[in-house]
């Protein structure tokens, strides 16, 4: 396999200023604990043992700072210190938390060291403690790449245990009970004679007692929350539209606001005519902000009217203007010298002997298009800024915002709030400063900034193209050799550069999906290209996977069918990793792979891995008179440890449902330098009526806790459109496939 | 302007062509019926008036005719509607945000309907939209719904 031999040439995540700060020191610095940030404001009487416990005489208070966008992370990450802990599930609060570098995300350093994840050398784990440590240096604390269950599964049980065991002391000093004589229980410490002290009770004396460490983790067969179905602790809210998201919330003596700026992406404002805007009625101001304009009025819909009564001179799109020339783009960069890495290059792929198969195929922009437009609720006052909303990236947006304000990051307060949908949108800032420049215009004064819909499509930052140029090679009914160049836009370097930060070696995710599966071809290559930056890309939820994913393991079932062999089966063959293998064999056992078929029905299976998560899907469609409809999808995943198995199925059944209505009906195009899909009419992904029925299974054969937002999404375009194939005998190389086929 | 919403009386002075979705939300504040598109394309914005659902984004309150339910009038976290009461026990919710929609509109769907085909769940529940892809909980919930309201 196409190991690395200098650590300076590749990817880090965080980008050349952290690792410009030097990796000796950053190993030593980072050896320290970050300060806990509750410790700032705790009262007389409250006590916290670690950064995310909070107890005083009221109430317990965990503190959960990954972000939640749907996928359930809140509940989650309390489950984890409750089981630990010992609470009552549901008799405690939880809160985002504030900003803070205690809150470092252990998890990036598994995407940021170019390993395969499948890779558990000494190499690959000393690399990982490395950028482990620069994560925690530069404070990147976020919620992103799957590695919210991956960052917290060992940390917040040991903070529940630590809560735990330091209230045990507490109980025991107050009655002279020994610790060892004490149990715990829903939230209280138990005396030997069946007399109870609850938690709450004991948080004075808890406060002075040194926190006690180093306490063992229960085995997992004496959990009580986790690995069983729990209620969400978010479902009700959400069930009776009581929650509360940024787009809800209310500030006393808030105005509404909307902005509009340029519909090309980075591109100026050259003039502007308000004079219609103003006479409108509700409008309280209309003024120029960076590349456009804002309204401010006593309502979020008058605000809207008035952007859409100005007339505007945009300057062009910094980018071509029409989308055939960012194909173009891509086509011309299979060239030497925009080799962003070779990634494989196992046996020699272009002398291995056999018949060969050519293909190219492409991966489209995509818009994210979370429900819940872009807003924020920000007011600038002498001494700082207060912001309400909910964000992946908590310390960056401080920094974001202070730059905007020209402050101190610690002069922002920032409280996050549950997302409406992020699908990675809300990774990005622009939305953020436009909010503060609108409310730095309106000081004193809290101001909603809301994005319409097509303002958020116009800004949505999509997914970026790829384009991939293939061949297989087969003989003796057998695939020996596949070679993959992939070439697209970084993903990185787009969304690094809005941030200030460069892309020190190559991006990981014009190749993620297609150089890191663990199959064992005895011939492999995979190149990647950097085609230059284009229209602004953002992660798109599993990110690179979707496109290169697509490509590798389309150009796969080409040659496998090309040599006669039975693609689950050649699949199962090829492969060189045990829980990987166990997932393909899983897929096939739950769908009865080989079993009887109607002659208008088909079979696709796919195999891709995606933030550490080995990912195998079975698709079955029925060709009804050309309509293609998809009658059911069967799909396997490992990730170590599934932590609450309810949510589990309806994030793989929601992340199936995603990838498979984009890989149908959806694509961002550019005409003019805009997005000509405007709002969902043009862009709406998968609806009740064409869901099949999703069969789900989460597997643990693999040592790592890996995390399911992402996962299941990049295997659904080649399950389909592997499964047309078989039904259809029409190969489909492009997304979305809507362009090729009639979808029921 | 007057309107009655969950049975509530409401004065505002707005422009009659505003949606009744921004009278909802930015007016008299309540929140939990949302935007979404704005051009009858997602549902999230789903309410009754005198018992249909409609997606107030195209609603003009200037034309307004007739009594607005929204999602806080149906039920509350301490007395769901049998249609809440499913959605929890089926864990519909991902992010949440197209679910007041989904629950009105699946609502207003057993209203008249309490024993709907799954062709009919099909055509009535795909004008909303969900990006999470809960539709798989969706259909199971309707059909608890509707057996729940069979049965009451
Ligand atoms: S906001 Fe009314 S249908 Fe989308
Ligand atoms: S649950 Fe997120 S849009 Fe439906």
């Amino acid at each position: 396999m196409g190991i690395v031999s200098s650590i300076t040439r590749r990817t880090f995540l965080i980008g050349s200023s952290a690792i410009a700060g030097g990796v000796a020191f950053g190993i030593f610095a980072a050896r320290q604990e970050p300060e806990n940030p509750l410790v700032a404001t705790l009262e007389e009487g409250e006590a916290t043992f670690n950064p995310w416990v909070l107890i005083d005489s009221e109430k317990v208070t965990l503190i959960a700072p990954h972000g939640d966008k749907g996928q359930g992370v809140l509940s989650t990450q309390a489950a984890l210190i409750a089981e630990e802990m010992d609470l009552d599930w549901g008799d405690f609060d939880v809160s985002f938390g504030e900003p803070s570098g205690a809150y470092w995300n252990r998890g990036f350093a598994e995407e940021g060291v170019p390993f395969m994840s499948t890779d558990d050398s000494r190499m690959a784990e000393t690399m990982r403690g490395i950028v482990g440590g620069i994560t925690k240096l530069a404070q990147v604390q976020g919620t992103g790449g799957s590695t919210s269950m991956p960052d917290s599964y060992v940390k917040l049980r040991e903070a529940g245990a630590m809560a735990r065991e330091t209230l045990k002391a507490a109980a025991s000093a107050k009655t002279g009970v020994p610790v060892s004589d004490l149990k715990t229980e829903i939230g209280k410490v138990i005396l030997p004679d069946g007399s109870e002290l609850k938690y709450t009770d004991l948080a004075a004396d808890a406060a002075d007692i040194t926190p006690i460490k180093d306490t063992p983790l229960r085995d997992p067969s004496e959990w009580k929350y986790l690995g069983k179905p729990m209620e969400r602790l978010d479902i009700v809210a959400k069930s009776t539209g009581t929650m509360m998201y940024g787009a809800d919330l209310s500030v006393d003596g808030m105005k509404f606001a909307t902005v509009c700026v340029n519909p090309r992406q980075g591109g100026e404002m050259l003039g502007f005519d308000a004079t219609a805007a103003e006479a409108l009625p509700g409008v309280e101001k209309v003024f120029p902000i960076t590349n456009g304009v804002a309204a401010v009025a006593s309502n979020t819909w008058y605000a809207i009217q008035a952007v859409r009564a100005v007339e505007f001179d945009w300057g062009p799109a910094p980018y071509p203007a029409e989308q055939d020339a960012h194909w173009t783009a891509l086509e011309n960069s299979f060239g030497e010298e925009n080799l962003d890495s070779e990634w494989r290059n196992d046996g020699d792929v272009t002398t291995v002997e056999g018949e060969k198969v050519e293909a190219e195929y492409r991966s489209p922009y995509v818009a994210h298009a979370p429900l819940e437009p872009m807003n924020a609720i920000v007011k600038v006052t002498d001494d700082g800024v207060e912001i309400w909303t909910g964000h992946q990236m908590p310390i960056f947006l401080t920094q974001q915002v202070a730059a905007v304000a020209g402050i101190e990051p610690e002069q922002v307060t920032f409280h996050n709030q549950f997302m409406g949908g992020s699908f990675g949108h809300r990774l990005e800032f622009e939305h953020i400063k436009q909010a503060v420049e609108v409310a730095m215009e309106m000081k004193g004064t809290p101001v909603k900034m809301t994005y319409s819909r097509e303002e958020d499509f116009a800004h949505d930052f999509p997914r970026h193209i790829s384009m991939g140029r293939c061949t297989g090679v087969h003989a003796d009914g057998k695939v020996v050799g596949l070679d993959v160049a992939v070439s697209s836009p970084s993903v990185l370097a787009s969304q690094g550069g809005r941030l200030g930060q460069g892309l020190p070696g190559p991006d990981s995710q014009i190749a993620a999906g297609a150089w890191n599966n663990p199959y064992g071809f005895d011939n492999y290559r995979m190149r990647a290209y950097r085609a230059p930056e284009l229209a602004p890309v953002s992660s798109w939820r599993a990110v690179g996977a979707n496109g290169a994913g697509f490509i590798f393991d389309t150009i796969l079932d080409e040659t496998i069918h090309a040599a006669g062999a039975d693609p689950l089966e050649e699949r199962i063959r090829l492969m060189d990793h045990e829980p990987s293998r166990i997932a393909l064999e899983t897929v096939g056992e739950m769908s009865s792979w080989g079993g009887e078929l109607a002659p208008n029905q088909g079979r696709g299976v796919a195999y891709v891995e995606s933030f550490g998560v080995p990912t195998a899907q079975v698709v079955q469609v029925t060709n009804d008179d050309g309509f293609i409809k998809i009658d059911k999808v069967w799909i396997a995943l490992d990730v170590g440890r599934v932590l609450d198995p309810v949510n589990f199925e309806n994030l793989v059944q929601g992340g199936v449902v995603f990838g498979l209505g984009h890989a149908m009906n959806s694509e961002i195009t550019y005409s003019d330098g805009m997005a000509l899909q405007t709002n969902y009419h043009a862009h709406e992904a998968m609806r009740l009526y064409q869901t099949p029925e999703i069969f789900v299974r989460g597997l643990e054969n693999q040592p790592k806790m890996r995390g399911v937002g992402e996962p299941p999404v990049p295997v659904a375009a080649p399950s389909l459109g592997n499964a047309i194939f078989a039904a259809t005998g029409q190969r489909i190389r492009e997304m979305p496939f809507n362009k090729y086929v009639d979808f029921v | 302007m007057k309107l009655t919403v969950n049975g509530t009386e409401h004065e505002v002075e707005v422009d009659p062509n505003m949606p009744l979705l921004w009278v909802l939300r930015d007016e008299i504040g309540l929140t939990g019926t949302k935007y979404g598109c704005g051009i009858a394309q997602c549902g999230a914005c789903t309410v009754h008036v005198d018992g249909q659902a409609v997606r107030s984004c195209q609603v003009a309150i200037g034309d307004l005719n007739g009594d607005v339910t929204t999602i806080e009038g149906i039920g509350n976290p301490e007395t769901l509607h049998a249609v809440q009461e499913s959605w929890v026990e089926h864990q519909v919710a991902q992010c949440g945000y197209c679910q007041s929609g989904q629950i009105m509109q699946a609502a207003s769907m057993l209203e008249f309907n309490p024993d709907p085909s799954d062709d009919v769940i099909d055509a009535v529940m795909s004008g909303n939209l969900c990006r999470c892809g809960t539709y798989p909980r969706i259909r199971a919930a309707v059909k608890t719904a509707a057996a729940k309201i069979r049965e009451a």
